[in-house]
């Protein structure tokens, strides 16, 4: 490194920006997208009607949104060498609490259509989150106060998260008829889906509390050592269950997303995978699985490549099915080169390139 | 990583009765369940009732057989739930529309299993990547390869195929079918690999403590990659035996398996930071979910969502339990996250490597947002 940078010039910035964590996966979303874009001419075309934005990147971009959330809840998780398997049945358990609880039913009073919800909307929605919380704090506890592997912590309730949605709704597919509920997952706000902003929000509060507090290093500090994080005076075990709490929370909130999406909360089948999808997210946005490095912005790249590459199997005619297998490919193409063999291959590569020169 | 010394050896020699503890009260659990189902529902003391928990959980005995090896070496294998799916489908395809013969299909999907098993033992290994992200790799890949080949369940009527599944063996005026001598078989070979067999004393050697293990100069890669090789091969298999179960092929197939395989193995007593497990533990861990079901099905009025809810239970249970056996024999209370398995094992592994990387590689790079 010390030689190029003697030697300066384009070429050194070049290469220093080529090692950026973020520009693998800004190449491989760019990638993508260029390459729906070869496939469909009006890709990038962007249409304002009635005051609303449509097309496919604002279309990709609103899809990607309860991944985005997910995803971004499991960063922090990740960064302190945890994980969190649970969400899928925590999106589940927060859609099914929403329905059960807002439900509603179509009145037609003197011809007008009016709709009325079983509790207050404001009410459902605090419930839901406070349930995605709940099952957070759950995780957390037991990952930092019991002291259980992450995995095994939070498979706990993946297991049982299902079959407590379903408690829930009875095992129904539970309908909502409330039409201002699905202004949360289908809504406009300023011509863009509102759930964009929610989105943004998220990012934003994490992105504050990581830069301007001290939270992001002790996260970071955390996931590099536990036992001297606590020796040096980090309070481990309340930053962990307050990392797992938030996951719950924002799991909670993609789970409010979906339902007012689809209208309709399903026990067996919100969320479905979704543990898996945040998981890769994380992971394509360049943050390690082994903890101790993390990047926010990274993840919503990784969460936003997902939904592009699913729009991409939909759009170039490959069957839907052959998703999964792609995902699968990507994931062990990811893992093999973010390995320590293949990467200590490419750095003896490039000394000896240096040393030859 | 840190040596056994005499003191160590020695409390670990006085708690292998609290470590024989999770398969006591596993035993009696089971008893316990069964007993109170005899005494609540008419006609569920009876031999057949027992005899069907093997019946309709055969496979998942295979399976979690597998699963154990794999604990046991301190990983985690999440495929074999879409190994399972999968073979069901090749089977199916096979049997029914190519026409091929069972006893060409049986040995090719069994293989297949065995080299997908390897081929994630590899990258695990070689690789030096977490079992858990490759594995859900795989089974990302294998449920995507099930939707590829169809999309459709596919029944098989080949007659063959239908009369060896439906073949009946009498015990005592009661039946077991092909499925659950398969399933014994696998488990008597397993209880010999397990504690018999040098390959079984590696595996637990490698879970307790990996380095060791490979200064005392055993086989450690190969070893390692052989449990997911195995843990493919009882996967597939286990996808035969849920093929002569369900009669067909279908990519939704034993969905959530694996998860009721890592519970059963738990449930079973397997320490999951490795190094400690029971083959016969998962046999009863199997039992007691197959009690539970037959439980909720004899009530009646449960629906079938309770099913996943004491599995969780009963899961979060048996790891608090182990959680605290782990803290009594180790006897540290305090670091609880320090103790965990990736912080045992990975630091010491990694930080000499990354001494010698060069100067860019030794400073972890700061947390960019």
């Amino acid at each position: 490194m010390n030689q190029t940078s003697n030697t300066g010039g384009m070429r050194a910035r070049g290469a220093a920006l080529a090692r950026h964590p973020l520009f693998l996966p800004l190449l491989a979303l760019v990638a993508l997208l260029l390459l729906n874009r070869a496939f469909n001419p009006h890709f990038f075309q962007i249409v304002n009607q009635d005051g609303h934005w449509f097309g496919s990147l604002i279309d990709i971009l609103n899809r990607a949104s309860p991944l985005a959330l997910v995803a971004l809840g499991m960063t922090p998780v990740i960064a302190t060498r945890g994980v969190d398997v649970s969400v899928g049945a925590v999106v589940a358990i927060s859609a099914a609490t929403a329905a059960v609880l807002i439900g509603g039913q179509m009145h037609i009073v003197n011809g007008v259509e009016t709709y009325a919800s079983n509790v207050p909307m404001s009410v459902a929605i605090l419930a839901a989150l406070g349930v995605g919380l709940l099952c957070g704090l759950w995780n957390g506890t037991l990952v930092a106060w019991v002291g259980m592997q992450p995995i095994i912590a939070t498979l706990i309730l993946m297991v049982a998260g299902r079959g407590i949605a379903q408690l829930l709704t009875a095992g129904q597919i539970v309908t909502i008829y409330y039409q201002p509920y699905f202004y949360l997952g289908a809504g406009y706000l300023f011509g863009l889906p509102f759930a964009v902003y929610l989105v943004a929000a998220v990012l934003g509060l994490l992105w504050w509390l990581m830069k301007h507090t001290a939270l992001g290093l002790f996260i970071t500090a955390i996931g590099i050592n536990p036992v001297a994080s606590g020796f040096a005076g980090i309070k481990a075990r309340t930053i962990t269950l307050c990392v797992y709490a938030f996951c719950g929370l924002s799991a909670g909130l993609a789970g409010l997303l979906i339902s007012s999406n689809v209208k309709s909360a399903d026990g067996n089948n919100a969320g479905l995978l979704m543990e898996l999808d945040a998981i890769l997210a994380v992971t394509l946005g360049g943050t390690s699985l082994g903890g101790g490095h993390f990047s926010l912005i990274g993840t919503l790249i990784g969460a936003l490549i997902i939904q592009t590459l699913t729009y991409t199997t939909y759009s170039i005619g490959v069957p839907p099915e052959a998703n999964l297998v792609v995902k699968a490919i990507v994931v062990f193409v990811v893992c093999v080169t973010q390995s320590d063999v293949v990467k200590k291959l490419v750095i003896r590569e490039r000394m000896t390139l240096e040393g030859g020169r | 990583m840190k040596p056994l010394n005499s003191t160590e050896r020695f409390s670990l020699g006085r708690l292998f009765d609290a470590r024989l503890l999770p398969l006591l009260i596993t035993l009696a659990l089971f008893l316990l369940m069964f007993g109170y189902g005899s005494v609540a529902y008419r006609g569920f003391f009876s031999l057949q009732v027992f005899l069907n928990l093997f019946i309709d959980n055969a496979f998942l005995l295979i399976v979690a057989v597998g699963m154990t090896f794999v604990v046991i070496s301190g990983g985690i294998d999440l495929s074999v739930g879409g190994v399972v799916a999968v073979t069901t489908m090749i089977s199916a395809t096979l049997i029914q529309n190519h026409h091929l013969s069972l006893w060409v299909v049986t040995p090719l999907v069994l293989g297949m299993g065995a080299l997908f098993g390897a081929f994630q033992g590899v990258l695990i290994q070689y690789f030096r990547l977490q079992p858990f992200i490759v594995t859900l790799g795989g089974l990302f890949l294998t449920r995507g390869l099930c939707f590829l080949i169809n999309i459709e369940s596919i029944t098989i009527t080949d007659p063959v195929y239908t009369s060896l599944a439906e073949y009946r063996f009498a015990i005592f005026g009661c039946f077991v079918s092909a499925n659950v001598v398969i399933a014994l078989v696998v488990f008597a070979v397993a209880i010999w690999l397990a504690h018999y067999s040098t390959f079984g004393r590696v595996i637990y050697a490698i879970g307790g403590n990996e380095r060791s293990a490979m200064l005392m100069g055993l086989p450690v890669a190969r070893t390692k990659v052989l449990v997911y090789t195995l843990s493919g091969f009882c996967a597939a298999l286990g996808g035969v035996t849920f093929t002569f179960y369900m009669l067909s092929g279908y990519g939704l197939h034993a969905q959530g398996m694996e998860l009721d395989a890592l519970a059963a193995t738990v449930i079973g007593g397997t320490l999951l930071t490795g190094g400690v497990g029971y083959i016969t533990g998962t046999l009863f861990g199997v039992m007691i979910l197959g009690v539970i079901q037959t439980l909720i099905t004899f009530d009646g009025t449960l629906s079938s969502w309770w099913t996943r809810i004491a599995i969780g239970a009963l899961l979060c249970i048996f790891c608090v339990m182990q959680r605290l056996l782990e803290r009594h024999s180790t006897g540290k209370k305090r670091d609880s996250i320090g103790h965990q398995k990736g912080v045992k094992a990975a630091p010491p592994a990694r930080q000499p490597e990354a001494a010698s990387l060069g100067p860019n590689l030794t400073l972890e790079q700061p947390h960019g947002v």
